[in-house]
Parts: C-alpha cells; sequence; structure tokens
C-alpha cells in the first residue's frame, strides 16, 4: 500500500514525514529535475510505504513542486493522501485540500499544530471541519507526535476501503459555481474515458490550462461551449477567470472556518516570532545579525567544532594506516600491493571521510536556521542585493557556504523554493573560494608576492564573487532567461527544531554523501595513484617523472603554455587537483622534490610571477574537487548536465587565467 | 491606492491584483484574492522587499509586485 503525504511548506510535513516513517528512508529526485523525493516505510506496517511529496501551496503546474505533485496524484495513484494542514495558518492551507479534494483519492486532513491553536485560546470543530471538507480531519502535533496513531489508522483504512471523500460543492454560490457545474456536465465523458476526475479537468479547463484542454481532445462545438462559458463568468464574476476561480475557493473556505474555526487573538509562537523580528529582521539590527550569525557559524565550524572532529578522524585515520603499513611490511607483501593499499585505498579513505566532519557540522547548523523559520528572515533581509544579478535572498547562504567548502553549499541548494534558482545557485557556488584552495594561494602568495600578499589574496576571493555575479547575469540572460521565479515568500513562526528531524538531516547528508562521493573520489584517487606508480609499459617507475602522470602532465602542459606556465610539475599538480585541492601543492611537492616549505624557493624556479597569477586564477575556477562533482552529479540529477558543468569551470578557468596572465604582463 | 505605498502598520482590503502568468497566480493563491484584508508588517532593512500580514499569516513581497496590488484603505471584507 502507497500512502503520499502532500501539504503547504511550512506545515510539518517533513515532520510528519519522519514520525511515520523513523530513519529507514529512501531519499532521490523526481525524475529531470532537481526536486527532492522522499519514501520510507511506514513504522509498524512494513508493506506500506509513505512518499513524502514537495511543499506546494497549490496544484497548478507552474513549477516543477507543483507539476510533479499533480502528476504523481494523478499517473502513481497513490491508495490514499494524508493532507497535512498548519491548523494555526488553516485558511491558506485549506486552499490546497479543496485542489487534493478535486483529485478524487482517499484522503485524510492531518491537522496539525492544534497544540499551538489551543494554547493561544482557539479552538477548531473537528466534525464540523470534516463534514465541510467530506473527509476524515485529524488533530495531531507532528512536533510532540500527539494523533499520530489515530492518523495512520484513519489513514489505512480509507486506503484499504477505498473511501472517496464524500461528495461536497467546494465552492461558494454564485456564478463560478454555476460554470463549474455546466462545464464538468459538459466534459465528463472526455474525462471518464482519460480516467481523470471531471470535477478536476473542468476547474483545470476554466483556469485555461493548456495541456488539459489537449489530453481531453475536446471537439470544436464543446471548444466552443467551453469559451462562453467563462466569458459569462467573468462577466458575471466581474473578475477574470484566475481571481474569480482563487475568489470562490477562499469564499468557500471562509464560509467553513466562520462556523469550524475560533481563531486565537495571536498565537503565543505569533507573539514570540513578532519579539523576535524587531532584533532579527530590524532596520538597523537586521544585517549586523545576518554577518554575525554567518560569521559564528564559520567559526565554529572550521575552527571549533568542524576542525576538531577532522582532527581527531585524521589521528585516527594515520593511526589506521601505520598499523596497515607496518603489517604489510611484516607480511613481506609484494610493494606494488602495498603501495596501492597504503598509498592508494587508505588515502582514498581519508581523502572521503576527511570531507565528512566539515559537512556534518556546516549542514548541523543549516538545518538549525532552516528549523528555526531564520532562513527565511535571511531570504527577506538580503533580497534586494541579490535580485540584481537575478537571483532572490535564498541564494546567499549556499554562496556563503561556498567560501567554506563547495560540497556542502551544492547540497544546500535543495532547500531554495524554485528549481531555477537551485540549478543557477549550484552553478555559482564553485565560483566562491572554498578552504581547501587558501593553502594554495597561501604558498604561491609566499613564493611571488610576499610583499603584495594582501592584495593577491584579496583580489582571488574577490574576483570570484565577481566572476560568480557575472556569471549570474550572464546565466539570467541566456540559459534561464524567461523563467523567473515569483518571490513570494510566507514567513513561518520561529519554532525550535525538532532534535529528530535535525539528526535524521544529518544522517542522511552524511549518508548520501557517503555513498555518492565513495565511488568518485575513491576511484580519482586509485586512478591517480595508478598513474602516478607506473609508466606506459606498466612497470612501476622509479623516477616520478617517467610515471604515466608525468606523461599526462606533459601532454596537457602545452594546453596551458598561453597562461604562461608550460612546465609539466605545474599541469600535472592541475590534474591531481581534480582529487582535492591540496593535491596539487602535494604534487608538486612530490614533483619538485621539495618539502612544503622549500616549495616557496623552488616554485620562482618554475614559472614568472604572471604566470603564478594566472595559475592561482585557474586554481580558483576550475571544478574544485571530485567530491563537489560527486555533490553536483547528485544535485543536477544528470551526468551529462554535471560533465557540461565541469567542462564548463575549465573552459571559464583556461580564458581568466589567459586573461589575467595577458594583462599582468602590461605590467 | 497602491500596495506598496500604504504605509508600514496600517490596513486595507486588497480590490484588484495585476500582473501576468506565475507571478500573479501565486499572488491569488497565497490569499490575495479581492476583498482580504492586508496589513502591512514592516519593510526589510535595504527598504524592500516588505512583509504584509494577511489571513493570519506572514507573506514577503517584493515592492515592484505589491505596486500592482490595488488596496482600498478603510474597507474591509
Amino acid at each position: 500500500m502507497k500512502l503520499a503525504l502532500a501539504g503547504n511548506q511550512n506545515s510539518g510535513k517533513t515532520t510528519l514525514f519522519n514520525a511515520l516513517t523513523g530513519s529507514n528512508q529512501h531519499v532521490g529526485n523526481f525524475p529531470g529535475v532537481t526536486v527532492e523525493r522522499k519514501e520510507g516505510a511506514l513504522r509498524g506496517a512494513k508493506d506500506c510505504t509513505v512518499v513524502d511529496l514537495p511543499g506546494i501551496y497549490s496544484l497548478r503546474t507552474y513549477t516543477p513542486e507543483e507539476l510533479v505533485t499533480r502528476n504523481f496524484i494523478l499517473d502513481e495513484k497513490p491508495d490514499g493522501l494524508i493532507n497535512i494542514v498548519d491548523a494555526t495558518n488553516i485558511e491558506r492551507n485549506l486552499y490546497l485540500t479543496l485542489q487534493l479534494l478535486e483529485l478524487r483519492v482517499p484522503i485524510v486532513v492531518a491537522l496539525n499544530m492544534m497544540d499551538e491553536v489551543r494554547a493561544g485560546g482557539g479552538s477548531i470543530d473537528i466534525r464540523a471541519l470534516s463534514e465541510a471538507l467530506g473527509v476524515p480531519v485529524v488533530p495531531i502535533s507532528a512536533a510532540k507526535g500527539e494523533g499520530l496513531s489515530e492518523l495512520v489508522e484513519q489513514a489505512v483504512r480509507a486506503a484499504r476501503e477505498r473511501t472517496l471523500p464524500a461528495p461536497r460543492d467546494l465552492c461558494a454560490p454564485g456564478a463560478v459555481h454555476r460554470t463549474i457545474h455546466a462545464v464538468t456536465h459538459l466534459i465528463e465523458d472526455h474525462a471518464q474515458r482519460q480516467g481523470l476526475p471531471p470535477r478536476f479537468c473542468a476547474v483545470k479547463l476554466l483556469e485555461g490550462d493548456g495541456p488539459m484542454l489537449q489530453r481531453l481532445s475536446l471537439d470544436e462545438n464543446e471548444r466552443e461551449m467551453l469559451e462562453h462559458a467563462v466569458v459569462q463568468m467573468e462577466q458575471e464574476a466581474g473578475m477574470d477567470r484566475d481571481a474569480a476561480l482563487a475568489d470562490t475557493r477562499y469564499a468557500f473556505i471562509e464560509s467553513v472556518t466562520a462556523r469550524a474555526v475560533k481563531k486565537p487573538e495571536k498565537s503565543p509562537a505569533r507573539r514570540r516570532s513578532d519579539a523576535a523580528d524587531r532584533i532579527l529582521t530590524g532596520r538597523y539590527t537586521g544585517l549586523p545579525v545576518f554577518v554575525g550569525v554567518m560569521l559564528l557559524v564559520f567559526w565554529l565550524t572550521f575552527s571549533v567544532i568542524g576542525s576538531a572532529l577532522s582532527d581527531w578522524l585524521s589521528l585516527g585515520l594515520d593511526a589506521l594506516t601505520a598499523l596497515i603499513d607496518r603489517g604489510l611490511t611484516l607480511w613481506g607483501v609484494n610493494p606494488v600491493v602495498h603501495s596501492l593499499i597504503v598509498d592508494g585505498v587508505c588515502a582514498g579513505v581519508g581523502a572521503v571521510l576527511s570531507f565528512l566532519p566539515i559537512i556534518v557540522t556546516l549542514f548541523f547548523f543549516l538545518s538549525v536556521l532552516e528549523d528555526t523559520g531564520y532562513m527565511a528572515r535571511v531570504a527577506f533581509i538580503m533580497d534586494k542585493p541579490l535580485r540584481r544579478f537575478g537571483l532572490s535572498g535564498r541564494s546567499i547562504v549556499p554562496m556563503l557556504v561556498g567560501f567554506g567548502c563547495s560540497v556542502p553549499a551544492i547540497m544546500a541548494t535543495r532547500t531554495l523554493a524554485s528549481d531555477r534558482d537551485r540549478k543557477l545557485t549550484i552553478l555559482l557556488t564553485p565560483f566562491m573560494s572554498c578552504s581547501a584552495k587558501l593553502p594554495v594561494y597561501a604558498a604561491f602568495c609566499a613564493a611571488f608576492f610576499a610583499r603584495g600578499q594582501a592584495l593577491v589574496m584579496g583580489g582571488l576571493y574577490f574576483g570570484g564573487v565577481l566572476l560568480a555575479l557575472l556569471a549570474a547575469r550572464v546565466l539570467g540572460a541566456t540559459a534561464f532567461r524567461g523563467k523567473p521565479v515569483p518571490f513570494v515568500m510566507e514567513l513561518p513562526d520561529y519554532r525550535l527544531p525538532s532534535p529528530r528531524s535535525v539528526g535524521l538531516l544529518l544522517w542522511e547528508k552524511a549518508r548520501d554523501f557517503l555513498q555518492r562521493a565513495f565511488t568518485i573520489i575513491f576511484t580519482a584517487t586509485v586512478v591517480i595513484w595508478f598513474l602516478q606508480t607506473f609508466d606506459y609499459r606498466l612497470n612501476v617507475v622509479a623516477d616520478n617523472s617517467r610515471s604515466l602522470l608525468a606523461m599526462l602532465g606533459r601532454l596537457l602542459a602545452p594546453v596551458f603554455a598561453p597562461l604562461g606556465f608550460a612546465d609539466w610539475r605545474l599541469s600535472t599538480a592541475l590534474v591531481t587537483g581534480f582529487t582535492a585541492k591540496e593535491a596539487v601543492l602535494s604534487t608538486l611537492g612530490v614533483l619538485t622534490g621539495a618539502s612544503l616549505n622549500e616549495l616557496t624557493t623552488v616554485l620562482p624556479g618554475l614559472m614568472t610571477p604572471q604566470a603564478a597569477l594566472a595559475f592561482l586564477a585557474f586554481t580558483l575556477l576550475y571544478t574544485p574537487c571530485a567530491a563537489a562533482v560527486a555533490a553536483l552529479r547528485r544535485e543536477l540529477g544528470s551526468r551529462l548536465a554535471t560533465l557540461g558543468v565541469v567542462v564548463g569551470q575549465c573552459g571559464i578557468a583556461w580564458i581568466v587565467g589567459f586573461v589575467v596572465y595577458r594583462l599582468a604582463l602590461l605590467f | 491606492m497602491k500596495l506598496s505605498e500604504l504605509p508600514v502598520g496600517r490596513t486595507a482590503a486588497v480590490t484588484t491584483v495585476g500582473g501576468e502568468g506565475a507571478l500573479r497566480l501565486r499572488l491569488l493563491d497565497m490569499g490575495l484574492t479581492p476583498g482580504t484584508r492586508v496589513r502591512v508588517e514592516k519593510v526589510a532593512p535595504l527598504g524592500d522587499p516588505m512583509q504584509i500580514e494577511l489571513r493570519g499569516y506572514l507573506l514577503t513581497l517584493r515592492l515592484e509586485d505589491t505596486a500592482r496590488i490595488e488596496v482600498e484603505k478603510g474597507k474591509s471584507a
């Protein structure tokens, strides 16, 4: 049996989903879009799965989220639907409910946050609401776990017995009401032939839904009658079709809530939110608080928690590697196999795991910011500056996280409100100079620009941001043109995040990263090991300069000649930089036979300062690392698009490197 | 008058929702239907967007979009 969970954003849907399924969840994407699809087994009923549909406000087809929800319900035909409704915001939540009811599937309404309504002195007559809607209504508190067994029982029963919603006129009396009924009769046969609910089809036709018109294949005569009905409806209602339909739904909802709902004056949650917002989005305090919050998150992640976890992890890994190393030596294992295990496998595992502490810590803070409702405030205060570049306020956080690490930054785009914003932000985050690039900058600055260090460093960071903004404008005017997403965002009341939801999210992100990244980072490390260890006759090399990797470096070296550095060691370092940016320096060290400290004196022998600038520009802009590619692949859901992005990044890096080199030659 | 011109703290009733396409539909879906009472809660620190209260919840809208929503002061639904 398959149940689907549908509801508005901020209605507590994820909390309810987590409470219903526990940690046994499968996360993927709906095909072709960056919309997440979560599925899990219902607790205590192994034969029943629950699908978490995206949070939406309406069933139109303007956003991918709305489209996948509608298609899922119509095409995959779940046995039953749980519609979660935020009781503190019941009018707007019921708007979606009315549309779901038109789809004629077994529905149970889960009336969430009833505890908050009661706390504010309000009340809802459950029986009257259920009677008015024609479906069972179960009051719950997803956060506190109240009413869940009753909800599951009702939903499973409705699904098993295929209990459709009792027929109700879901509109207020008037012109629209009459027209919906007339059109429903008109197209009933067509709809039934398509296996679609007639009333739903009628409403879609009245909305002017093109695909629906096609699908129902109305004849000329019927189309004319439909058009006539619409014109008459608009005249009588005194407004156009879209306004008239929305108006009649809300009028119906108002008539229901007038009977069944006693609104609280102002819920305690809202009163607390208002007080918090006086500072958090205040005219003078809003921006400084935001900057402070981000700095705190970065400091805690990179200096306190994340780095401590990283240190412990690497201590453990080093010890383990040393142990394996000693074991293999004692055992007298073949030196190539020994090298494969220690330099290939162990290094690969280490590279994958080294990301984990940062990702988990950053996601901990991000999910807390998201779940409390602060992230929506960030979007509110940062929307104006980002809008200039075709983005909306929500993109700021993933982009800032990009300064720490591209991987969680790309993963964090999942919370953005639209497919377009998600894709655009995913493309831009790698321009932010991640923390792994810093050692490369530092080494080169020490070697070449001892005096202008601050200038070069600042230039790199600033240049990355500038290019990202430029790219946003160019992409916004080309690839992403004509798909502006309305910035109409709800500001939910501040709430304490549920530890369970935060924990599950961390678990899911970590697992997701390890699964995806393991293959790609691990393969990359082993491939690099292989290239480093053997020459083209597959003999083990004694001299680094004869390895397959060096050959590849020599092959690529001419590509970088226009950028001023044609030395094979530099191109080889850039190749290994695909696994992780830290590898750039270590490879240079190995190939030049210098320790990291000696690089400062060795590097000026390899290139001119102008070429060093080009090298740094290239390092800043080309694909951050294999882990970022894995995250990219995961979020974009397409291998081809991922490849395109990687090629694009390298292309941009080359062009900018070239320009930087030529400009630097002028001075 | 336009919703964008309504001062902070004042309440008015929506008369028409202008604009087009996805934006207008989204506004209607969010409950900005004719007759709905809205209250301007605050304006973002950088002067845009604005925050309004309607139907018991808070909504953020850009000024350029609220300029297309006509409201009438003193009229209630």
